[in-house]
């Protein structure tokens, strides 16, 4: 429930916005005074869709996501929008991919992808899990990515557990392995090593954020803002140059004098 | 009869091959070629052999005299999933044709997706690596239709699918499949009852090519055949940017599983006549 | 995984360079270009660890046969019986024949 804490933190005293699944929280807040969209995705234990009852990333979300990004790209003011991530997963389920959940993910990451073309900020503030297909929807698409430094806070591709299955080792060779290639690692350190992250900041009690770690956020939620609009970029470079994602840099530079 | 002796499958083809075909002829160029050994730098200090093209294939050329680039997928070399270098290869293609728009080169995209999604050996690499191919989807479809082709036989699974969700259309055979999760993924973290990932027709009804154009989440559905498949994608091209963007349509999906009882477990069926009315 | 490397005498380097084949299951891929006139070097990345006889003895028999030209060969090796890296290195001869 961590995202639904930091939502409800940040939040405080702003207006909610209604017409959105239950399990998406939005409201239209300031952080200091500047008027900004929060949105995070949230446990539902009522959601018709059973197989996305725990704050999973699933159809509703999908699109519903879409939906919110959507009005503050609407409301033509550039809005900073920021996305309070606590994400455990996509929604595994026959209901989800007969549906299309591809395509309703697909519309939450265009949305945050325009909307940071338009000129929003838009900032992804990790607070718990950020997985695979979850995190592609709601947080990828940011301008800026910042990171509470916990051990619940993690960025991957698949949990340990499916992900030793897959490769066919066990948990122990997995995290053994894991410990020595940065990429793989499951620890927030590690994914910053990545120069992903344009902040890791650490907090007193990230379950439930004390006025200190409420202030200490806000204020970097800002600052992050603030390197957004003077830097006019609107893409993502920003996350390149890291030493562990040496590649990346040169198969771009590559591209370009190929071109 | 005569049809099929005629025809050329186009699902036979590695990646170069594809990519190859579908270009006008002597137009074909590839950047960053095998040659180049541009390989992932992560493979090998895990014991796992490499691809000198790391598994994909950027071409540029001409499809009917206009400036078209293609990143194709080699669906046979680790299950078509995405590491660092491949990632960064498409991502990176996608972008430059988005900045040669805005210098006035119109340059469109073909995408030949065959993939399981992130390379698990480079995980968060991968991953950050969709993202980027998400965002440079979205930029350059601001000018030019960006065309997601899946043909088969891997079929386009994880941060992929998303990507072709993100297209401005998207072309599917009889041997595609196209969802979120793989169909194991699905049992381990739901169960046997939830989905069946050894029941072939079950998998196939719900998410092979022909169900998803008759769900209205594919554009176009071709036969298995080279020729065709360069002219539905010509054509498509022709059209210029699709007067409605799938990604888009997020009041009218909200609305259709609004209409939906989802509390009885799912059929084929379902989907088609929620998403596209009864059809004749 | 292991790295092995092979030498072989040769003829005179080719223009050209060849690919062929894909790190595939039980496929490899190999990549032909114009080495040092009189010398064949070949370097193999394969899957299968302990094989580095059964390589040197596929080889000798396919160059006995007749004097290899000139080349720098790497091999991506997916686990490929013997007789698929003989159709791939024949593939890659005449490949490099046409250009």
């Amino acid at each position: 429930m961590r995202g639904l804490q930091w939502f409800n933190a940040l939040s405080a005293g702003a207006a909610p916005v209604a017409g959105l699944p239950a399990s998406l929280k939005v409201a239209d807040g300031v952080l200091g005074e500047q008027a900004v969209r929060f949105i995070a995705v949230v446990p539902d234990a009522a959601n018709r869709f059973p197989r996305a009852r725990q704050g999973e990333v699933g159809l509703l979300e999908g699109w519903g996501l879409a939906k919110a990004v959507d009005e503050a790209i609407a409301s033509g003011d550039q809005r900073p929008i920021i996305a309070i991530v606590d994400v455990p997963s996509q929604a595994y389920g026959r209901r989800e991919e007969a549906l299309g959940i591809h395509q309703a993910l697909a519309a939450a990451a265009d949305s945050y992808a325009r909307a940071r073309l338009a000129g929003h900020p838009v900032i992804g503030l990790l607070v718990g899990k950020a997985m695979s297909g979850a995190f592609l929807a709601h947080g990828y698409q940011a301008n800026r990515l910042i990171a509470l430094r916990d051990p619940g806070v993690m960025v991957h591709a698949m949990g340990k557990a499916s992900a030793a299955r897959v490769t066919l080792r066990s948990v122990e060779e997995l995290e053994a392995l894991a410990a020595s290639v940065p990429p793989m690692a499951y620890d927030i350190d590690s994914y910053a090593s990545l120069g992903l992250l344009w902040e890791t900041l650490t907090v007193n009690q990230i379950e439930h954020p004390t006025a200190d770690d409420l202030a200490r956020v806000s204020d970097c939620l800002q600052q992050a803002i603030k390197d957004v609009q003077n830097s006019g970029v609107r893409d993502l470079r920003g996350r390149l140059g890291a030493v562990n994602r040496a590649a990346s840099s040169r198969v771009r530079e590559l591209l370009r004098e190929q071109w | 009869m005569t049809d099929l002796l005629n025809r050329h499958s186009f699902v036979e083809l590695g990646a170069r091959q594809r990519a190859k075909a579908l270009l006008d002829t002597g137009s074909y160029r590839e950047l960053i070629d095998p040659f180049q050994r541009v390989m992932s730098p992560w493979l090998s200090r895990q014991g796992v052999v490499p691809q000198a093209d790391d598994g994909v294939v950027i071409a540029k050329g001409t499809l009917d005299g206009l400036p078209l680039v293609i990143a194709a997928i080699e669906g046979n070399f680790q299950g078509g999933s995405l590491g660092e270098v491949g990632g960064a290869k498409i991502a990176g293609a996608l972008e430059l044709a988005a900045e040669d728009n805005r210098n006035g080169v119109p340059t469109r995209a073909v995408l030949l997706l065959e993939t399981g999604g992130v390379r698990l050996q480079e995980a968060n690499l991968g991953l950050a690596a969709i993202a980027d191919i998400h965002a440079a989807i979205v930029d350059l479809r601001q000018y030019q239709p960006v065309i997601g082709v899946v043909a088969g036989s891997v079929g386009c699974f994880g941060g992929m699918s998303i990507a072709a969700g993100l297209c401005s259309y998207l072309l599917v055979t009889r041997e595609a499949r196209l969802g979120l999760n793989g169909p194991q993924v699905i049992e381990q973290e739901a169960g046997l009852e939830e989905y069946d990932s050894r029941d072939r027709p079950f998998i196939w009804s719900l998410t092979g090519g022909e169900q998803r154009f008759n769900s209205g989440l594919a554009d176009r559905y071709v036969a298995d055949d080279v020729a065709q498949i360069r002219q539905q994608i010509s054509q498509l091209l022709q059209q210029g940017l699709p007067a409605a963007q799938r990604s888009r349509q997020a009041d009218y999906y909200l609305a259709r599983l609004a209409a939906l009882d989802a509390a009885p477990q799912i059929e084929p069926a379902t989907v088609r006549d929620l998403y596209q009315g009864e059809r004749p | 995984m292991e790295t092995l490397s092979f030498e072989f005498p040769a003829g005179q380097p080719p223009k050209g360079r060849a690919l062929v084949g894909c790190v595939g299951s039980g496929d490899l891929e190999v990549l032909l270009e114009p080495g040092t006139a009189g010398t064949l070097s070949i370097q193999v990345q394969t899957s299968v660890n302990g094989a580095e006889q059964r390589w040197q003895h596929l080889f000798q028999r396919l160059f006995q046969e007749q004097t290899p030209p000139a080349l720098n060969i790497q091999i991506h090796d997916f686990g490929a019986t013997p007789g698929v890296v003989r159709l791939r290195l024949e593939q890659g001869f005449e490949e490099l024949g046409h250009d």
